[in-house]
């Protein structure tokens, strides 16, 4: 019962209702543009733009912004679809190119942050960056706003082109022979991703958001075998394991990304053995 | 009537030719089999039919019902797609694709054709089946579905057996067979096999060399190109 009053407690303040909101339509994007990204290969851009949006994120420390969206989700964006680029070119070694500007982020970005910060203590801010802060996040309300308007843009944009991103994952030149321009749809589920990882980023912080992005995907992928099953099951488990992680990180005192990413962790282990019980009862 | 004309079409990439002088016509219920070594630019030609790769030389004039957008295809297959998950009839139903227009759902109609292309390639109770539980020769008649719900005029198949056991093979042949014959489709198709060539085709293009061959199957029999007992080429 202690429990409970304890919940109780916490979500009698805005704050917590708005961090539980941000969280269930952040999981909710990632899962359903995550099964899309593993599907085409392209996990790749998720690994690497999350250390961009780190790079991103202490230039607009450095320069002192209040909203450091502004700065973030453009720089995020453009360097998704150079990334998509580079995966996609035959010619010059794409997946170095990828290492180099992940790696490349990372360093630069540690190196503002400790020359320029006017902060105290830059080593807890470089952490919270990265791994999500440690209790329970603080959100305005516009935080709250900008969060809620991105994520029902992406959930429209899922669900009105969903056929047509279907196609395109299947089978990219079927899809260009029917007419589909799958540049374009490639673009799309590359912009997409960079919007969410920087959403994301409040929540478990840059570099756990692939966890968030690829968990839920390959799950669902364990235990349902059609696009429209592993959709949806897919959104299921990822809101599912972002409730229990958050939640349990109230109660137990432990930093939001992580516990999130541990709901994640035990939710494939589930799918996985449900699904090996189901290949063997054939 | 000309469905498709080529005239000295070059193909190539970066401004390299892989194939030059290609000529050939296709009349609508021709069934016109490419054969030829790997790497003489049979895929390359088959995107260049779809509009899927511009020519670096030539001419591909398209006649009625063969603009980009209405041709079916069936590509050769990658392994990525092996192990997708998705269902038979979902795979089906994304050959209606290219119908969508500005429109974002399938209507009824969309799905009544799949509906219809499942049935005619008799894998109807197949629907709710995993695409990568299919053997190879029932995934290749899914994937024909599917380029039947693009159109029913002209189907392009890029090696549409290969990886077939020999079973599978004689079905798929067959099936196609039926498709020509039948609902006078035009088949294009890339092979290896010159012995089913001659059999099903009434055209033969042979890639590779200069010129590139293109004779009824007749005439390519008589050639020097025929192995004097068919077989691989
Ligand atoms: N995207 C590409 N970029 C550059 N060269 C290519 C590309 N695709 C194919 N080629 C080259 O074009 C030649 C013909 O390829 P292809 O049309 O696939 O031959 P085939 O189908 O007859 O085996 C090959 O030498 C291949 O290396
Ligand atoms: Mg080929």
């Amino acid at each position: 019962m202690k429990l409970l009053d304890t919940l109780i407690e916490y979500f009698s303040y805005d704050f917590v209702i708005y961090a539980f909101v941000v969280g269930v339509l952040v999981s909710l994007c990632s899962a359903l543009f995550g099964v899309v990204l593993v599907l085409k290969r392209f996990s790749f851009i998720g690994d690497g733009l999350s250390h961009v949006a780190f790079g991103a994120m202490a230039i607009a420390a450095v320069i002192g912004l209040t909203n450091n969206m502004l700065v973030v989700l453009p720089i995020t964006v453009i360097s998704a679809i150079l990334l998509l680029r580079a995966g996609q070119s035959t010619r010059i070694k794409g997946d170095a190119a990828i290492a180099m500007i992940s790696v490349g982020s990372l360093a630069v970005g540690y190196l503002l942050m400790s020359v320029f910060s006017t902060s105290a203590n830059v080593s807890g801010d470089v952490c919270s960056t990265l791994f999500g802060s440690f209790s329970i996040l603080t959100l305005s309300k516009t935080d709250l706003w900008v969060c809620l308007v991105m994520s029902v843009v992406v959930l429209a944009l899922f669900v009105l082109f969903y056929n047509r991103i279907f196609s395109v994952t299947f089978d990219e030149g079927f899809s260009r022979a029917a007419g589909l321009n799958a540049t374009v749809y490639n673009l799309l589920v590359a912009v997409v991703i960079a919007v969410i990882i920087v959403l994301a980023m409040s929540l478990v912080g840059s570099l756990l958001i692939s966890a968030l992005v690829i968990f839920p995907a390959l799950s669902s992928m364990r235990v349902c075998k059609s696009f429209k099953g592993v959709v949806i099951c897919s959104a299921i488990i990822s809101v599912v394991c972002a409730c229990v992680g958050i939640i349990s990180s109230i109660l137990l005192s432990t930093p939001v990304g992580p516990t999130v990413v541990c709901a994640d962790i035990i939710a494939f282990g589930v799918c996985f053995v449900l699904g090996s019980i189901g290949k063997l009862s054939k | 009537m000309s469905q498709i004309i080529c005239r000295d079409l070059s193909l190539g990439y970066n401004g390299e030719a892989v194939c030059k002088n290609v000529n050939f016509e296709i009349e609508a219920g021709d069934y016109l089999c490419i054969v030829g070594e790997n790497g003489s630019g049979k895929s390359t030609l088959m995107k260049a039919l779809l509009g899927l790769h511009s020519p670096l030389g030539g001419e591909i004039i398209k006649g009625d019902g063969t603009s980009t957008g209405s041709i079916g295809y069936l590509p050769q297959q990658s392994e990525l797609q092996r192990d997708f998950p998705a269902t038979v009839g979902e795979v089906t139903l994304s050959g209606c694709i290219g119908s969508l227009g500005k429109k974002f759902f399938y209507s009824k109609a969309d799905r009544l054709r799949a509906h219809d292309a499942m049935k005619q390639l008799g894998i109807c109770d197949l629907a709710d089946r995993p695409y990568s539980s299919l053997s190879g020769g029932q995934q290749q008649r899914t994937l024909l579905a599917r380029a039947l719900c693009a159109t029913k005029k002209i189907i392009l198949l890029d090696e549409p057996v290969s990886g077939l056991d020999p079973a599978a093979t004689a079905d798929m042949y067959e099936t196609i067979y039926l498709l020509n014959k039948k609902s006078h489709t035009t088949v294009i198709m890339v092979t290896h096999d010159i012995s089913a060539s001659i059999r099903y085709a009434n055209k033969i293009l042979h890639m590779g060399g200069s010129p590139h061959f293109f004779r009824s199957v007749e005439e390519y029999r008589a050639s020097s190109l025929f192995p004097a007992e068919g077989g691989e080429a």
